[in-house]
């Protein structure tokens, strides 16, 4: 049965690549009340005219699954998928951190950016800019350390998520 | 025909190449489209010229375009049908929006075509420039806007199919006006299914067969149906019938279910709800197993939701699977037309050889009985001359007077509702035998609602006698649409039941706030018999008991547009009552029943329930 306890689910739609089709699955987020903790869209089969949008929010199940029949009775809408209900499967994500700093804390936040595995894809003598691809746990802690090191300015992509293995949404 | 409107310029192009306005008329043509409700304006003016050359589509000039939609509401209720509207750009598209979020709450079809400036003005604020698929996506079911002219044709045939098929709703096609005047080539319905929009109509056959065995187990049962079957067509009211009488379970409805189950019926327990009886509230609150077919666990019937239903398993067969577990949790889901599940259901409960715990439904009726028997709905009419004429006695009377003409003419009544007071008098003193007899606003609740519906109904019944019951707040709202009835001779009656007040808004301020009327008497109505008069139809009114019958038979009578104005006793309250927030067993009875609404509501009076609406 259903609890009341919160979960974060990873929510996947394959919906037809057409004008106002991201308005209405985002109209029905904020017209219902529910969360979006991040959301990506981008057009994955251009044969099928289809784009993918990832969302992941948070909910009790009652909600969750509201959600995902709230989302598959939109006309425009392929399939939906909850992820984590489907079986294993990963979420990545991309965020550029630009970190302005000198001397010490320089050289530290280069450090953390190796042992983080964050590459450097720009640099002045004053700044970085860091490229880091990983779950959002893992952007969080590191942009986490970069505020005590000069953290100026993140830009992050959202999640993009797919199952493991031979499934497929 | 109209499609041959521009012979010269269309020598050069194929025959299947027509200006789109004409491609337009012929996709609703072959959609099966009758009548149109709509009101003219600059984007929409190639639309109306394709109208003019044509004869197969009839257009009704509304007043204000809410009406429109409202009357095509009221068409679409009555016939099953999909209603079509036409609205001009900006303000004309606008004004429609009450009436589409009015049809989504209630899942009417509607097919709402909107002019738009033309393709490369949209975005520069152009005169009459509204952002009509941004205002009304949540507004509808779906919108389409046309930005080529090679996908006119292919819209307006989903548009159709999206808004009559799985839960229907309102659909609009913002249709710019370079679309409507440049050549489109016409295509024909697709005959192949939908991309993406394939609703489940037919149940799964493991889900039924779980059902059957929960109903069968039952020792305290009820059926609960809702506006899905009417939605789901008179079939499935018939199958429903069959349901119940070969369950014996008590059955009870929603407001917007009445007529699929007939009122007179000693199964039938009468509406449920915040101004449900007594019994079907009790049942609800009691019952052990619980059949739910196309009703949505609404507020207005669940009240407080920890403390609905307790001890029950619950069934919930609905045709849009977000409706189930939204706002109750439900133990078997059944998704599926409900038409098509009560058939599967009757058949799996053929197949199922369990025997229904007799003796147990038998002890179930005696308790019902027992709650019948309080008579929750009764009401005290002085009868001697000059009385003042009490509403459930209007409403009463009026149903007693119809069912007699049906009975020596076979004249059918469709009765349409404003919101307020009346409308749940109506609900609770009307009887429905048959569905897609009764319109009333019940998701939205629109003031303004009734009279367009019941000129839609008239338009597609022309013969039968369609009653709007009105509060004289209400009808202020769309007054405007007695003009269209006089247009078109269409004979609806209003019958308003006049209290001079807004009186459920009273009957609340009474209940949580102290009594204090602010602003809910209406000061200087207009003289309702003058104002019919004006508007070329009849004026009658009933200002005591000894006059009711008189005006009532006049109305029916009149082969007119009436008004009848009931001027009924000012202070009268709708029970019973479930104030907002509370569980069914605490429902105010009122005082034929010795509880006034003040001593009813102190119990429930809390701040969680004040919140409420
Ligand atoms: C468009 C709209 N505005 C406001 C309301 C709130 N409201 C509900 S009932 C009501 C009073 C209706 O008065 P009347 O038509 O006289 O009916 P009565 O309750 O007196 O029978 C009001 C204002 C509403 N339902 N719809
Ligand atoms: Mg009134």
């Amino acid at each position: 049965m259903a609890t009341q306890d919160t979960r974060s689910a990873t929510i996947s739609v394959l919906v037809e690549n057409e004008a106002g089709v991201l308005a209405r699955v985002i109209g029905l987020f904020s017209g219902r009340g529910y969360n979006i903790d991040s959301l990506t869209v981008a057009a994955v089969d251009p044969v099928l005219n289809l784009s993918r949008i990832n969302i992941v929010t948070s909910g009790t199940d009652m909600v969750i699954e509201q959600i995902k029949a709230q989302l598959d009775r939109l006309v425009p809408i392929h399939k939906v998928a909850d992820l984590a209900k489907g079986g294993p499967y990963v979420a990545r994500e991309l965020a550029l951190i630009k970190v302005v700093c000198k001397g010490a804390d320089r050289v530290e936040a280069l450090r953390l950016a190796e042992a983080f595995r964050a590459r450097v894809i720009d640099a002045t003598l004053e700044s970085f800019v860091f490229e880091m691809t990983g779950n959002t746990d893992k952007l969080d802690a590191f942009i986490e350390l970069m505020r005590g090191l000069g953290l100026a300015e993140v830009s992050r992509t959202g999640v993009a998520a797919i199952a493991r293995g031979t499934t497929t949404i | 025909m109209g499609l041959r409107m521009s012979q010269n310029t269309q020598a050069e192009t194929s025959p299947d190449q027509a200006a789109g306005a004409e491609i337009l008329l012929r996709a609703l043509k072959d959609q099966g489209v009758e009548v149109i409700f709509g009101y003219p304006g600059g984007a929409v003016l190639p639309i109306y010229d394709a109208i003019f050359a044509q004869n197969a589509i009839r257009h009704i000039l509304v007043r204000h375009e809410q009406a429109a939609v409202h009357a095509a509401e009221g068409y679409a209720r009555s016939t099953g049908k999909v209603g079509v509207v036409l609205v001009t750009s900006g303000p004309g598209a606008t004004n429609a929006v009450t009436g589409l979020v009015d049809a989504l709450m209630d899942s009417i079809p509607i097919v709402c075509l909107t002019g738009q400036v033309p393709t490369h003005l949209i975005g520069n604020d152009a005169f009459q420039e509204a952002d009509t698929t941004g205002i009304t996506r949540p507004a509808t079911k779906h919108n389409y806007l046309v930005k080529r002219s090679e996908d006119l044709a292919r819209m307006v045939h989903e548009a159709f199919y999206v808004a009559r098929s799985g839960r229907p709703g309102p659909v609009v096609i913002d249709l710019p006006k370079d679309i409507l005047i440049n050549k489109a080539p016409y295509a024909a319905a697709p005959e192949t299914p939908h991309r993406s929009y394939r609703p489940q109509v037919e149940p799964d056959a493991a889900q039924i067969a779980k059902a059957v065995a929960q109903l069968k187990s039952a020792k305290r049962p009820v059926i609960y149906t809702g506006g899905g079957v009417i939605n789901a067509g008179p079939e499935a009211s018939e199958a429903l019938r069959a349901l119940v009488r070969k369950s014996g379970f008590p059955c009870t409805s929603t407001l917007m279910g009445l007529g699929a189950y007939p009122a007179g019926d000693p199964l039938f327990l009468g509406m449920l709800g915040m101004h449900g009886t007594y019994e079907a509230n009790l049942v609800m609150h009691g019952c052990d197993v619980m059949l739910n077919i196309g009703a949505r666990f609404d507020d207005r019937v669940t009240g407080r939701l920890n403390a609905f239903s307790p001890g029950s398993k619950k069934i919930h067969v609905d045709i849009d699977p977000s409706s189930i577990n939204k706002n109750v949790p439900v133990d078997i889901p059944v998704v599926g037309d409900a038409g098509r599940v009560i058939r599967a259901m009757l058949a799996a409960w053929d197949a199922d050889t369990t025997e229904v715990d007799r003796p147990a439904i038998a002890a179930w009726w005696k308790q019902i009985d027992e709650w019948r028997g309080i008579d929750c709905l009764k009401f005290r009419q002085d009868m001697t001359k000059g009385a003042v004429i009490k509403p459930q006695h209007a409403v009463q009377r009026l149903y007693d007077i119809t069912r007699e003409l049906k009975a020596k003419t076979g004249r059918e009544t469709f009765i349409s509702t404003e919101v307020g007071q009346h409308q749940m008098w109506a609900a609770q003193y009307f009887g429905f035998d048959a569905p897609n007899r009764w319109l009333t606003s019940g998701g939205l609740g629109t003031m303004g609602y009734g009279l367009p519906a019941a000129m839609g109904v008239q338009i597609a019944h022309p013969d039968a006698l369609c009653i709007d019951i009105a509060g004289e707040a209400s009808i202020l709202m769309n007054i405007q649409e007695m003009s269209t009835l006089a247009q078109y001779r269409l004979p609806v009656k209003v019958f308003i039941l006049n209290n001079q007040y807004m009186g459920m808004v009273r009957q609340w301020q009474e209940l949580l706030h102290g009594g204090r009327y602010s602003e809910s008497y209406t000061a200087a109505l207009p003289d309702f018999v003058k104002l019919a008069e004006s508007f070329h139809g009849v004026g009658l009114r009933a200002k005591s008991v000894d006059e009711l019958d008189d005006v009532i038979r006049a109305m029916i009578e009149s082969d007119r547009p009436v008004i009848a104005d009931i001027c009924v006793d000012e202070k009268e309250n709708c029970f019973p009552m479930i104030p907002s927030g509370a569980p069914h067993n605490e429902m105010i009875l009122g005082p034929e029943h010795g509880t006034t609404l003040q001593q009813g509501g102190a119990k429930s009076l809390t701040d969680e329930g004040l919140v409420l609406v």
